[in-house]
């Protein structure tokens, strides 16, 4: 009994939660009587403390987040770090607890972070399903604000930022050669940080959910919003502290813990885009975090940091916002850009061309992509001089990103294309990807992005970036190493006819939206014109097929993780070192410390090899795990 | 290359750009223009348009020839040839982009500044917005307000804009026109109409639950239409003091 209820697990945080909770009440409660202030019972510091800050905490400490440091800093005996007994799973159970394991770890982000996308794809059916005819039907007001609010800061937050931080947390110790990441035990604790804050942000419906938009300005959402836009703010801490201590994670063990021979320039392309990616988190997300604090004492303590009536500054917030908020674009594609160089290198059986123009193109995106945060702003009454500098870096930035785009076309020429699953996703995202690279030039001339700005071009133009670019390069990630991760094969067939109806369903859902958007169709509204019905009864019903493609990825991992073909260690005749151990890997790795010799692309030379494993094991490698 | 992949090139090309300009001649792309800028703001428009044509033709071209053309069988199992780079190649497609996007900012700073230009005595009104009502006031009629927006015809007009409460943002899509109202602060947007007519007028930043309804119109009119109805504020207001 006392083992079940103090040992690590999910009956402790049964109740160390709720007393953690009852913990930060009592703090405002003492806090509030001490000072003299009455009501000694109000609603919104009670809820941030209590149940935004130190439950969650509770919770961490009851599943055991904290128990190795803790128990080290009391002296106690800290056996998980000799008989890795954290470590690895054995039953499915071992993905429900805190787990070190970078493999486990990287499974449970992608299953999290799929559930919070289908949960933000219902939104967008139901702002889809109000727009589907003029006047209001369904949802109005405030409710229609917060279901758009809603579903992009999930899609933001709790899956494109985190999916990516899953794929790399699974391969990018197995592409350095690694046995884990250089700190499991914070990578572990990151992860959890994660479901936390999207609990947070959904049940913001619970008490009346934030209708500010995801991007929260002030000062709408830090004074004329209802309560559940703290939870927004406090969504968005616990969600970008897992973001830093990941990044930092990817960046010390990228920079320390590459296997012998492993030089920066043989790195995969893959690990340097999440070495980049990992250094626009750490240098630019605490920006949001300050952001969001502030806006939060705005609305619970009642300052002005953001409000003019006691001398705020509502620009303030924008200019903070986007500073994290533009980098956080970037962070959202630069990992999509290294999954896309490894499935278009292995499927047209080429090297990738101009490898170290493709490595040093990122490095340009990472410090042009902080200087141009402004051009969100070009309509918002900012300093007028501002408009033509950051016009011009935004301008620029269209050329590293051209070069990536010329390069992965430069990697198909002459190859031997195989058109599997990740490789059509690869392609989808080519197309797709320079369409919303041309419609953010366009933007980024500062007379176009006056007329069209809050309008419907922009969402076109950011969801033909973040779902025809990131979601089509996370598909193909899923895709490419599902064979690694479970050991099984997805079901080829179903796969292509997944990607067909995606890539089909997202053109005839977001295309139309740049022509109603430059005739003048704002963003944001419940309601709109009669003359853009027919146009938006279109995009609604292409929207519901696009949202039933997802049932056929669904119903395929499910099946093939249970039932399908056992795969082999290297079933794409891939270079990387990941695909050089068994599927799935063994728990650490690698049983011997392998060696790397060349290129990660050296396809087309006979006999070339990225790394040697010990000889002993080499003739093991293909075969099919029983 | 051979000169017959050359050709296919080609005409992957064309019949991708051809597909791309029938999309971007055949809807209707803009609403009409009503303002001196909204012309220079859509010649921007297509200036940009025609670059991204071209641009998307290359692509759509290789892409789809090496779909084609570099197929391979499921069961070949040979590599491509080992091409690491070519630094002609790698020179190009750095340079051109480059030289496009800045002759993109060249055009687009000439348009800005021209824009921006207020003609001699613009007529001033004073935007006064809050949730979710517009109220425009003349000091041309002893600050008359009114809850349209009247606007002479061929003057330059510049509107100084502020909020009550959140940030609200003035949107006329035929004058493309669009700028924040800040809490705290004036902005100005200046506007040259030239096209009597009526138009919405629409606040473009979300504002709070009735952002959807916080709409008007602006009506513009001749010269003589407007002092006409100036002069008929400016009575009804003398008389509302005096009264």
């Amino acid at each position: 009994m006392r083992r079940y209820l103090l040992g690590a697990g999910w009956i402790r945080a049964l109740w160390m939660t709720p007393f953690f909770g009852a913990i930060g009440f009592g703090i405002v409660v003492l806090c509030r009587w001490g000072g003299g202030w009455h009501p000694l019972l109000t609603e919104e510091p009670l809820i941030l403390v209590s149940a935004l800050v130190a439950a969650p905490v509770g919770l961490l400490g009851g599943i055991g987040a904290f128990d190795y440091w803790t128990n080290y800093v009391l002296g106690k005996p800290t056996p998980e770090h000799e008989d890795h007994s954290g470590h690895g799973a054995k039953s499915w159970k071992d993905y429900f607890r805190v787990n070190t394991d970078h493999k486990v770890i990287g499974v449970q982000y992608l299953v999290t972070t799929i559930v919070f996308f289908l949960i933000g794809g219902m939104l967008a059916m139901l702002v889809r399903a109000e727009l589907a005819r003029p006047g209001t039907q369904y949802f109005g007001g405030q409710t229609y604000n917060s279901l758009f609010s809603v579903h992009a800061s999930l899609m933001i937050f709790l899956f494109i930022i985190p999916a990516f931080a899953g794929l790399a947390n699974f391969v990018v110790p197995l592409m350095l050669g690694a046995a884990d990441m250089a700190f499991p035990r914070l990578n572990a604790l990151s992860f959890w940080l994660l479901p936390i804050a999207g609990v947070m942000m959904v049940s913001s419906f619970i008490v009346g959910a934030f209708g500010g938009g995801w991007t929260g300005y002030a000062p709408l959402n830090s004074t004329h919003q209802p309560i559940g836009a703290i939870f927004f703010n406090q969504g968005v801490q616990w969600a970008g502290a897992s973001s830093i201590m990941t990044a930092l994670n990817f960046l010390v063990t990228i920079i320390t813990m590459r296997a012998p021979g492993m030089t920066f320039w043989r790195m995969p392309l893959l690990v340097w885009a999440n070495f980049t990616t990992s250094l626009l988190v750490v240098i630019a997300t605490p920006f949001i975090a300050g952001s969001q604090f502030f806006s939060m004492f705005d609305h619970v303590m009642h300052t002005a940091f953001f409000t003019p009536v006691g001398g705020g500054y509502p620009l303030g917030y924008q200019h903070i916002f986007w500073f994290y908020s533009h980098p956080a674009v970037y962070i959202m594609m630069l990992p999509g850009f290294g999954i896309m160089s490894e499935v278009i290198s292995v499927f047209s059986r080429k090297p990738v061309f101009g490898y170290r123009l493709m490595a040093l193109s990122l490095m340009a995106i990472v410090v042009l992509g902080f200087s141009v945060w402004a051009h969100h702003m070009f309509t918002s009454g900012m300093s007028g001089w501002l408009q033509d500098p950051m016009m011009i870096t935004t301008l620029l930035i269209a050329v590293p990103t051209g070069i990536k785009i010329f390069s992965w076309l430069a990697t198909m020429w002459e190859g031997k294309l195989h058109f599997n699953t990740p490789m059509l996703f690869a392609l989808g995202f080519l197309s797709m990807f320079v369409i919303g690279g041309l419609s953010g030039v366009m933007l980024g001339a500062v007379p176009i992005d006056i007329h069209v700005t809050d309008t419907y071009f922009v969402v076109a133009h950011l969801h033909y970036v973040l779902f025809g670019g990131s979601v089509f390069t996370i598909f193909a990630g899923i895709y490419y190493w599902f064979p690694k991760m479970t050991g099984r094969m997805y079901d080829e067939r179903l796969g292509k006819l997944h990607f067909w109806l995606t890539f089909v369903g997202f053109n005839l859902t977001f295309f139309p939206m740049h022509i109603i958007g430059t005739e003048g169709m704002r963003r944001r509204i419940a309601d709109y014109a009669p003359h853009f019905a027919s146009m938006n009864l279109f995009i609604s019903l292409a929207s519901f097929g696009l949202g039933c493609s997802v049932l056929v990825f669904l119903y395929n991992m499910i099946t093939s993780w249970r039932f399908g073909e056992r795969a082999p260690g290297n079933p794409w005749r891939a270079m990387t070192l990941e695909w050089l151990v068994t599927s799935p890997p063994p728990t650490f790795n690698f049983d011997e410390i392998p060696q790397v010799v060349g290129s990660p692309y050296e396809y087309g030379v006979v006999g070339a090899q990225h790394a040697i494993l010990a000889p002993s094991k080499a003739p093991e490698l293909e075969e099919v795990r029983t | 290359m051979r000169r017959g992949s050359i050709v296919a090139l080609l005409g992957i090309g064309l019949i991708a750009g051809g597909v791309a300009t029938a999309v971007a001649l055949i809807p209707t792309w803009l609403p009409v223009d009503a303002s001196r800028e909204a012309g220079r703001i859509d010649f921007i428009f297509w200036f940009v348009i025609a670059i991204c044509i071209g641009l998307f033709a290359v692509v759509a071209a290789a892409m789809t020839y090496s779909i084609i053309k570099f197929r391979a069988a499921p069961d070949d199992l040979e590599d491509g040839p080992s091409i690491h780079g070519h630094t002609g190649l790698e020179i190009a497609w750095t340079a051109i982009p480059f030289v496009l996007v800045t002759a993109i900012a060249i055009v687009c700073g000439i348009v800005l500044s021209k824009n921006n230009a207020e003609g001699a005595n613009p007529v001033i009104i004073n935007v006064k917005a809050q949730q979710y009502a517009w109220s425009f006031s003349y000091p041309d009629a002893n600050n008359a307000t009114s809850p349209v927006l009247h606007l002479p015809v061929d003057t330059s007009i510049v509107l100084h804009m502020r909020s009550l409460d959140v940030i609200h943002a003035f949107f006329v899509p035929e004058f493309r026109e669009n700028e924040d109202i800040v809490p705290g602060m004036v902005t100005k947007i200046h506007i040259t109409p030239d096209r009597i007519g009526q138009y919405p007028l629409e606040c473009n930043e979300l504002c709070g639950a009735g952002h959807t309804l916080m709409n008007t119109e602006v009506i513009v009119e001749s010269q003589a239409d407007f002092q006409k109805w100036i002069a008929e504020q400016k009575a009804q207001s003398t008389t509302g003091t005096s009264g």
